[in-house]
């Protein structure tokens, strides 16, 4: 079976109590995290940033906070944005009123409702020309965008910046994603070690599926409900020691991740 | 990049299900479109529409699936022999070792709608819509998963209409890496009110059949469609037609129009070619992207005149088919590897009186010739545009 190897150069982290991968860090090291202010998507032109939506501040948070850490130029850096709803605000908003009076479909909602509108936002505020993309997968989003994210940068010896991110839903909706709250993470993936690399992931995919690496307890509080927290397992490897974990990355495929701290 | 060879395929649409009735319509230059019937009222403008669907029964184990968008991909699958060719391929190499990746633009969100219009007395979905996977964007990736019992790698690409060009490069990556020995790729997207009221809404959708590349052209007909296809390595399948590159880029322009200057556009179609190994002189068709909007056909007319000589032949089918959203890029690839195999460049169906804009470069009419090597177009909102380049086996 294929190994992949990558490096990690950035990371990114928003959740109700977490506002950075540094907070996360924190948590996990005992101490308390200073308390998470709402995704600022500074990366946005203010004018923007008032009329982005709430998934795409979060996306664009999370992302920002990635780009800041490698230090790459983001005209250029391929990126894959996933989410397993997509705006659950937004599509409760629109469902609800083309129930009642479809002509008054707002056309800036109907736009911010394609799954690319992160992605959208995001180029357009970087400047970036580089391969974008928009994806999902359920409950195994963060594996499978992480593996695309991963082939990406390896075929084409480029760094991807992957985004995962899902906001709270509302509604009746909510019923449905049992998403009741954001949780949004980035990694800088590159295929060489960078000056600015944090670690190196050796991925392959495993010949079985079995119960995903468990959730630390200190983290079972962000855990619930948002599919995109099934990257806490890396990502609280990627906060302390490194080791391993495995990933779900389709109903019968799991990832198995190695994580080697390099800083 | 290593070739790789496209050994089935499919295609349903306005046009009909499957590549004998695709074909067919496109040589008669035919088109598929007509009035809006619809959804709810008012009708809006003119639609490609799946003759059908609403009979398509899912056998009793996928009947929690049920809903209009998979009823259109599992009626998709039954056609062109493609579910047997998956089997084959799945027994050949095992389930894991065949990868999964479709786009879509608005996978079951009709459902959804359905269950807004349908809310009981507590504010709930009705129960019969109480199903969680279906209010999901990944709901047709995890339908056509489990359809046709796949197991390895499943991935739903989602960037609007440029959705189900994407997956062959995204497949052809799995494959690179020896993550897949196989990949299924395509698209599915169904007619609903977001996408009919929320295109109306943006002023673009064209109040009678659209008319791409048409001076007095006034906005898109939305369609919707099911497509598909078997990725391989070339020694699994020496004869079949060819991947041989892809390119994708973004505008970095608006969220809902295209960069003027086709600068996304250009991007991808220099790194389609570049993968390739080609130059523009070798292209003998381009399936344009060709919505019939105002701005995408200006911006895609203008990057046809500065990069292809007039024995390119290019042409949109939106015409016929109408702008099938994140199926686009699935049913357009079948369009350009039928023109490969047929010897066949289709006409732009729908354009009465040029634009000017438009070079010599443009097929109005269907031309018999031989393709050797044709180019996909398809552009997304947000600036998302992508290039596939397929060839005939040597």
């Amino acid at each position: 079976m294929s190994m992949m190897e990558l490096h990690v150069e950035g990371i990114g982290l928003w959740s109700p109590r977490l506002g950075d991968f540094a907070a996360l860090r924190a948590l996990l090291a005992g101490e308390a995290p200073a308390v998470a202010a709402a995704p600022v998507a500074a990366l946005l032109p203010a004018n923007e940033r008032r009329r982005a939506p709430a998934s795409v501040r979060l996306a664009v948070e999370v992302a920002g906070q990635a780009l800041a850490m490698g230090g790459y130029d983001p005209t250029a850096l391929a990126c894959v944005f996933a989410s397993a709803h997509g705006d659950q605000v937004i599509t409760d908003e629109i469902c609800t009123t083309l129930a009642r009076a479809p002509t008054e479909l707002s056309p800036t909602r109907f736009h911010h409702s394609v799954h690319n509108a992160p992605a959208g936002y995001w180029t357009i505020a970087t400047g970036c020309r580089a391969p974008s993309s928009a994806v999902c997968a359920g409950a195994y989003t963060f594996g499978a965008a992480l593996l695309e994210a991963a082939t990406q940068a390896l075929a084409e010896r480029r760094p991807v910046l992957l985004v995962c991110s899902d906001i709270a839903g509302r509604g009746p909706l909510l019923e449905m994603t049992g998403c009741d709250h954001a949780f949004g993470c980035a990694l800088l993936l590159t295929p060489g070690a960078g000056v600015n690399a944090l670690a190196r992931l050796r991925l392959r995919v495993a010949d079985d599926a079995a119960a995903p690496t468990p959730i630390p307890v200190a983290l079972t509080g962000e855990a619930a409900g948002n599919p995109c927290t099934a990257a806490l397992p890396l990502l609280a490897l990627l906060a302390t020691r490194g080791g391993a974990c495995r990933v779900g990355c389709a109903a019968a495929t799991d990832l198995l991740v190695d994580v080697e701290a390099l800083a | 990049m290593i070739p790789l060879a496209v050994s089935a395929s499919t295609v349903s649409s306005a046009l009909g299900c499957g590549l004998a009735a695709q074909f067919t319509a496109l040589r008669q230059g035919r088109g598929g479109l007509r009035r809006n019937d619809f959804g709810s009222a008012p009708q809006l403008g003119w639609i490609g529409r799946v003759d059908g669907v609403e009979a398509v029964a899912l056998p009793g184990a996928l009947a929690d699936w049920d809903c209009r968008n998979n009823r259109l991909a599992w009626l998709g699958l039954q056609q062109d022999g493609f579910l047997e060719r998956v089997h084959a391929v799945r027994e050949r190499h095992g389930a894991r070792r065949v990868a999964l990746l479709l786009g879509t633009s608005t996978a079951s969100i009709g459902a959804t709608e359905e269950a807004y219009r349908r809310l009981d007395a507590e504010g709930r979905f009705p129960a019969d819509l109480r199903r969680p996977a279906l209010h999901a964007p990944h709901s047709l990736g995890a339908f056509v998963a489990a359809a046709l019992a796949l197991q390895g790698p499943c991935l739903t690409i989602s960037t609007a209409c440029s959705s189900s060009a994407k997956v062959f490069a995204s497949a052809a990556r799995l494959l690179a890496a020896g993550l897949a020995d196989a990949a299924v790729v395509g698209g599915v997207d169904s007619l609903c009110d977001n996408v009919l009221f929320g295109f109306n809404a943006l002023e673009l959708v064209s109040p009678a059949a659209c008319r791409p590349f048409d001076a007095d052209r006034d906005g898109i007909s939305i369609g919707e469609a099911a497509g598909f296809a078997l990725l391989e390595r070339i020694d699994a399948a020496p004869r079949a037609p060819r991947l041989l590159g892809y390119g994708e880029a973004s505008d970095a322009w608006h969220m809902s129009s295209p960069h003027p200057d086709g600068h996304g556009a250009e991007l991808a179609l220099d790194a389609a070619l570049a993968r390739a190994g080609i130059d523009a002189t070798q292209v003998d068709y381009v399936n344009l992207h060709g919505t019939a909007s105002r701005a995408n056909d200006a911006m895609e007319a203008a990057l046809v005149a500065r990069r292809f000589p007039a024995t390119t032949r290019v042409s949109s089918t939106k015409g016929c088919t109408g702008h099938t959203l994140g199926a686009a890029g699935i049913v357009e690839a079948t369009i350009a590897l039928q023109a490969i195999e047929h010897g066949f460049v289709p006409g732009n169906v729908g354009a009465a009186t040029p634009d000017p804009a438009c070079g010599a470069q443009f097929a109005w009419q269907g031309e018999q010739r031989r393709v050797d090597v044709a180019l996909s177009n398809s552009f997304g909102f947000g600036g998302n545009n992508a290039c596939l380049v397929f060839g005939r086996a040597p």
